[in-house]
């Protein structure tokens, strides 16, 4: 098994490593890094818990290497809170609008919640059902969810 | 679920990754997306001793247009062929089918090639490259050969590329502007962005009075492969067939036609659902293409 030096940006924080070339981005984000708030679920591609942003893009980091991400910026869901630590608009209105139980999807879904409101400042209920079509949630059924997102972007659009 | 170890190499060139490939005999495996790699690797369904990584060759992304065909390169992503001008004007039966496959977060990784070489025999763009009469390109350090769709699949994951070759892109002949050309896709599945269990592409071309000129129809779940409904391409041809008769011949002939179809039951579905819903799609996606021809008067 071959190992390789990695430089990576992950929430705008430079980390540099040497990684064995199997492991993944997720396990090397929570093994290495510590940076367990990226969720371990299905580790096939199937369930959305290990969502992160690659150069700005969500993707799943069960289906990337951590060789993968060398030179790139990763942005985790620790990466979506505010300068002092505490939870940003889009967490907040999560917590609000009772939008998680037993929590284990909710990584996932900030991120690509997240993702959605970069691109789209005011989200119709089926956009956003499309930008979390890739998240599994076995708890909330995804109502919550999908309120939590619109009241993030009614609130981020007030505040602007 | 960790996958067994492997050795990573990032190529920098098409020869370069051919190389590597070569050099690999047969154990080497090419990760492009990772959309189906990753969850093989991680499941030990795949052992390769070395992965070719061919994310950072810029020869390998984009989609080109020339007078004859859109040549689409291997590692472009699925996001941006969904999003791509050219496609939705030149392909829009790719369009419709992409919105299909997976979700964002994959299709922001999954690509083109990827798709095609790994063959899932309900997937959606082997399906559009067999209903439009695609053509192939693999290279191999020594050579490279171009395959029509038609002969690409062998069965279920399996295709005619060997294990030394790289699949660099796909070509999309195009077709004439002036011709009244619609398009439909269908498919069923468990939810949306899981594979098919089945899925119908259809595409007609009507001449100035209506008749059906020209017809490609292709199935995916049916069988160990996509494959194209030739019976049914043949009937919608034959003359006699005008606008206004088309549609109810169809829904005639469909059930008949269909008797031929090999698909499996799985828990997932038994084979005379699928059979049944095949019937449908390919009714809905004719008639999707038949309306769309009918209103594309150059
Ligand atoms: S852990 Fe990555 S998709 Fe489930
Ligand atoms: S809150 Fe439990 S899985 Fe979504």
């Amino acid at each position: 098994m071959s190992s390789h030096n990695i430089r990576i940006s992950v929430n705008e924080k430079t980390y540099r490593s040497t990684v064995d070339s199997r492991i993944t981005l997720l396990d090397f984000l929570r093994n290495d890094l510590s940076l367990t708030g990226t969720h371990v679920g299905c580790e096939h591609g199937v369930c959305g818990a290990c969502s992160i942003l690659y150069d700005g893009t969500p993707v799943r980091s069960c289906s990337l290497l951590a060789i993968q991400a060398d030179k790139r910026q990763i942005t985790t869901v620790e990466g979506l809170c505010n300068a002092d630590g505490s939870p940003g608009v889009l967490q907040k209105a999560f917590c609000d609008a009772h939008a998680m139980q037993c929590g284990y999807c909710t990584p996932g879904m900030l991120i690509s919640a997240h993702a959605l409101l970069e691109q789209n400042s005011n989200p119709s209920a089926d956009e956003i059902k499309e930008s979390i079509g890739g998240n599994l949630c076995r708890c909330t059924g995804y109502i919550q969810i999908i309120e939590a997102v619109q009241l993030a972007s009614q609130r981020l659009r007030n505040s602007r | 679920m960790k996958s067994a170890p492997f050795d990573y190499v990032l190529a920098k060139s098409i020869y370069e990754a051919t190389r590597y490939l070569a050099e690999g005999e047969g154990e080497a495996a090419v990760l492009a997306g990772g959309q189906t790699l990753m969850p093989m690797l991680s499941m030990r369904m795949a052992r390769p001793s070395v992965l070719v990584d061919i994310n950072g060759i810029t020869d390998l992304s984009g989609i080109e247009e020339n007078n004859t065909a859109i040549e689409i390169k291997a590692c472009t992503r699925q996001t941006e062929l969904l999003n791509s001008p050219i496609v939705k004007y030149h392909l829009p039966l790719l369009a419709q089918a992409l919105t299909f496959v997976g979700h964002s977060q994959t299709r922001n990784r999954g690509t083109i090639g990827g798709s095609l070489a790994h063959a899932d025999p309900a997937s959606e763009i082997p399906l559009v490259a067999l209903a439009l009469d695609a053509e192939i390109c693999l290279s191999h350090v020594e050579s490279s050969r171009q395959i029509p769709a038609t002969e690409f699949f062998l069965g279920p994951m399996m295709t005619v590329c060997e294990p030394t070759e790289l699949l660099v892109s796909v070509h999309f002949p195009l077709t004439k502007k002036e011709s009244r050309v619609g398009t439909g896709f269908h498919e069923m599945s468990e939810r949306h962005g899981d594979f098919a269990l089945v899925a119908a592409a259809a595409k007609i071309e009507l001449d100035n009075k209506g008749s059906c000129i020209d017809a490609a129809i292709a199935l995916g779940g049916v069988d160990g492969t996509p494959v194209r409904v030739t019976a049914l391409e043949k009937k919608l041809r034959s003359n006699g067939i005008s606008d206004n008769t088309l549609e109810s011949a169809m829904e005639l002939a469909i059930p008949e036609i269909l008797e031929d179809l090999n698909p499996v039951s799985d828990q997932h579905a038994t084979a005379d659902y699928r059979k049944r819903i095949a019937a449908i799609l390919a009714l809905r996606a004719i008639n999707d293409a038949i309306t769309e021809a009918k209103g594309n008067i150059a």
